[in-house]
Order: C-alpha cells, then sequence, then structure tokens
C-alpha cells in the first residue's frame, strides 16, 4: 500500500478560499441560501467552508445543516457490512431556499443521488447545487456533477482518495491511496 | 460496524446489552425522521411485512403497521378472527401460506406463549414477537427503557418499579430482563396472588405495599390487571385491588420526590391509575406510544438488513 499526497494543508486553505468566493458569486446576498453537509465527512468540510464566509468575508448566519443519508442509500442489503447512520441536523426551512450541498470527494454519485432524494423529506427546495473538495473525475455511475469543485483527480478503481481535516485527524491534507 | 446478534427479534433473554444499545442509537435517528414533514425513508421497498395477529391489539397493530409504512416495505395484514384459523389450520400451514406469498418478515401476536420461537424453528422468515401469552412483550419493553433513558438519561442504576398483574404480564417479564440487562434495580408490587412464585430468582424484590414500594422508586410501571387471562379471582374485587395498588394523585403528590409514572396502555382509569395522574406531567404515557413508533422502525431496519437477498 503506497500514498501520495494530492494536496497539503496551504493548498487546501486556498481551495477553500476559491469555492468560498464563487460561492459568494453565485449567491450575493445570501439570504436565500443554506448549506447543507453531508454525513460522515462532508460535515467537516461544511462547517469549513462556513467558517471561511464568516471569518474572511463577514457572512454570518448562514443556516448550516448535517444530512445523513443511510436510510435511502441504494445499497441497503447489498452490501457486506451494515450500514451505519450519523445523526440528521437540519433545524432550519429549506423549503424554498437555494441549498448548496457540501461533500469532501464526489466518486460514484451514489450519496448525492441519496441526498436529493433525502432532502425532500425536508421540503422542496427552490435549487439545489453541489460543491466537492475532490472530485474523481471519470469514475462516476450517474450524471452527476458538481457545481463547485475543488480539485479534479483521475484516481482509479483499486485507488482511494482519502481527505484529512485539522478537527479530526489532526492535519489538512488531501491523500490517494493505492492498494 | 455492528449488527444485531439475532436473526429475529423473539424476546429480551436472547438479545446482549450491544443489540439494546444499537436498537436505541438506531431509534434515535428514527425519531428524527418521524419528526420531519415527510416522515418517510425508502430503506425497505423490497421487504414485504405480514402482520399476524392471533390476539386483539390497538396500540401495537398500529404502532407496527406505521413503523413498516414509514420504512416503505409493504404491508399485508391479518387477524385471527376473520381469517382460516377459525376453520382449523394449524400455525405453520398458516404462516407457510402467507410465506407462499413472498413475505420476508413476520410479525407476531399469538395467545401461546412460545409461538414466535416455535415458528422461527419452523418458517423461513425473520420473526418479530409482538406479545406471545404471558411470556413475552420485547418491543414494548424496549420502548419502555428508551423512555425512561430519554427521561433519565439511562436505564443504569434506576430504580424502576413494576406495579400490578405481574403473573399474566409478558410486558413485566420483557422489562425485567430488559432493565436487568442494562443494570437497572427492579421491585414489583401487587397482591400476592398475581405475583408468581419465583419472581426472586429473576433477581428482583417484591414489596406489597404500595407506598413503601412508590417512595423507593424513580420510576412506577403500572400495568394492567388482565380479566381477559384470569379464569380465577386472584383479588376479592376490582374497588379493593383500586385501594391497594391503585395510584392516584393524592399518593403521587405525597411522595419526597418525583417520580416518572408508565403505562403500557390500554389504561383501565380509575383502576391501576386515576384520570389526573396518567394526564399528569409526570406520566410519559404518550411518549412511550410515539418512542413505539421509533423503535420498532429501527427493530425492523436492523433484522431487514439481515435478510439475504
Amino acid at each position: 500500500m503506497s500514498q501520495k499526497v494530492l494536496l497539503n494543508s496551504k493548498e487546501i486553505n486556498i481551495i477553500l478560499h476559491r469555492l468560498a468566493c464563487q460561492l459568494i458569486e453565485n449567491h450575493p446576498k445570501f439570504e436565500d441560501t443554506v448549506i447543507i453537509g453531508i454525513q460522515p465527512r462532508g460535515v467537516y468540510m461544511a462547517n469549513r467552508i462556513s467558517t471561511v464566509l464568516k471569518e474572511e468575508y463577514g457572512i454570518k448566519n448562514i443556516p448550516n445543516g448535517q444530512l445523513d443519508i443511510t436510510f435511502y442509500r441504494d445499497d441497503f442489503r447489498r452490501s457486506d457490512k451494515p450500514l451505519e447512520a450519523n445523526k440528521t441536523k437540519i433545524d432550519f426551512i429549506v423549503e424554498d431556499k437555494h441549498v448548496v450541498f457540501i461533500d469532501d470527494v464526489l466518486y460514484t454519485g451514489r450519496s448525492i443521488r441519496a441526498a436529493l432524494t433525502a432532502i425532500q423529506s425536508f421540503g422542496r427546495p427552490k435549487s439545489i447545487e453541489l460543491l466537492t473538495l475532490i472530485d474523481r473525475r471519470f469514475s462516476r455511475h450517474l450524471p452527476i456533477q458538481p457545481d463547485y469543485n475543488g480539485r479534479q483527480v483521475d484516481a482509479i478503481n483499486n485507488e482511494k482518495v482519502k481527505v484529512h481535516w485539522k478537527e479530526n485527524e489532526g492535519e489538512d491534507a488531501v491523500y490517494v491511496i493505492s492498494k | 460496524m455492528s449488527e444485531l446478534s439475532v436473526n429475529h427479534l423473539l424476546g429480551i433473554k436472547y438479545l446482549t446489552l450491544k443489540d439494546i444499545d444499537l436498537i436505541f442509537k438506531t431509534a434515535d435517528h428514527f425519531k428524527e425522521v418521524i419528526n420531519r414533514p415527510i416522515k418517510k425513508v425508502p430503506s425497505l421497498r423490497d421487504i414485504t411485512i405480514a402482520n399476524l395477529f392471533f390476539e386483539d391489539s390497538t396500540r401495537t397493530r398500529l404502532s407496527f403497521e406505521l413503523a413498516e409504512k414509514r420504512l416503505s416495505a409493504d404491508v399485508v395484514n391479518f387477524s385471527a378472527a376473520s381469517s382460516s384459523v377459525k376453520k382449523g389450520e394449524t400455525l405453520i400451514d398458516t404462516v407457510n401460506n402467507i410465506l407462499a406469498m413472498k413475505v420476508d418478515m413476520v410479525v407476531m401476536r399469538h395467545p401461546n406463549p412460545g409461538a414466535g420461537i416455535f415458528l422461527s424453528k419452523h418458517v423461513d422468515a425473520s420473526i418479530i414477537n409482538a406479545g406471545d401469552g404471558t411470556h413475552e412483550h420485547p418491543t414494548q419493553a424496549l420502548l419502555d427503557s428508551y423512555s425512561i433513558r430519554e427521561r433519565l438519561g439511562e436505564v443504569k442504576g434506576r430504580k424502576v418499579l413494576i406495579v400490578g398483574d405481574i403473573l399474566h404480564s409478558r410486558v413485566a417479564l420483557s422489562n425485567i430482563f430488559a432493565l436487568k440487562l442494562q443494570g437497572a434495580e427492579i421491585k414489583v408490587c401487587g397482591p400476592k396472588t398475581l405475583i408468581p412464585k419465583h419472581i426472586l430468582s429473576l433477581g428482583v424484590t417484591v414489596e406489597t405495599n404500595l407506598i413503601k414500594a412508590l417512595e423507593w422508586c424513580d420510576v412506577a410501571n403500572m400495568l394492567r390487571v388482565q380479566n381477559e387471562r384470569m379464569e380465577i379471582s386472584y383479588f376479592p374485587s376490582t374497588r379493593e385491588y383500586t385501594q391497594q395498588f391503585g395510584l392516584n394523585k393524592q399518593i403521587l403528590d405525597s411522595l419526597n420526590k418525583e417520580i416518572i409514572v408508565m403505562h403500557p396502555g390500554p389504561i383501565n382509569r380509575g383502576v391501576e391509575i386515576t384520570s389526573d395522574v396518567a394526564d399528569s406531567k409526570q406520566a410519559i404515557i404518550l411518549d412511550q406510544v410515539q418512542n413505539g413508533v421509533a423503535i420498532r422502525m429501527a427493530a425492523i431496519y436492523l433484522l431487514a438488513s439481515k435478510i439475504q437477498r
């Protein structure tokens, strides 16, 4: 097993700022915009984007939620290991809002498909966009693309992309791990 | 990653503490789901569940049916009153006929103790016991513990009193197993005729004075007197039972601490508890009902995830 660094902490920081700016460009007032981190790992990313928007660009009070997609996945009883749920916390209204889904890695697109179904249980958003740190292009199983993207990677199928966050793993870094 | 240690939910006595924790953790997520505007998840779209009720039930049956529907399972209902059981069909034949129609899971209530266990050995489906005679009622015990955990933080170390007809109560037996497993202290209280002879072997204590027992407990679970299971008289009259073992507001207010009052339903208002107690802030009877749906969703979801495709 070998691993190489795809992004270091400095590069991640630059990308987070760029993504925040792109969000501002498309949502000038952020009045009707909410961001939702996809459980489990998109939550770290959503919190970071939210912090950058608040601290660097003075955009406060953006509702920030967490969405768990376990019960909406299409591999229930198909995967070998049992699916374990995480917490969903959306204590604001999504009806008629611009929703921005945030996840760390976009791979097959199946998680996002599940998230699109899951969010409907909370209301009918005006629009839904997708922001990801890493886009593993050419590995999609579904016609889903990010609207805001950190870095595209051509990782092949037996490779794994792992995102580390300071608050969880003690460092900001993205690794490509090959078996 | 965790999964249940069992393929059927036949009784609490077959579960481990880890199983109970997993069911509670999963129920937490489902409780959030059933408070959403759209209270339904698509997980069990390819599962069909038969609810077989050989004995009357309102709450449990409705609760199971809601849980199943909120998981998007297909549901068929069956009640003994309007079935071929009346024509002399055996239990295994009845169930096998239903399973021939491609049913994956059976929720069964039956008047005979052990009916679920018997069935699980003879048919090829996941079985959930929704009450088997005077034996067990696992989902009720799980939702009772879950409601205590919700109100008091944890079940461990809590003093739980079970009052009433312990002899005929599957709720009492399942509750004793579940509470013991989680490390609660348990006392039972009721007329001596309605307390089983060997109850002490389960590690519970007995008290026949209701006031003393209430002074001791954090939680009082008031059971219904099951007249339908009594072929002989176990106490002189309902009036006398109420005088000795009924909980009223006056007694509740006279205690030196605020206890929690539970009841598995259906309530005989004015017999085991009075209306003002049932409707008081200390009663969590309706929380129990709400939690029942979340607990049953969790149990069904976890068992369904073990069904082979």
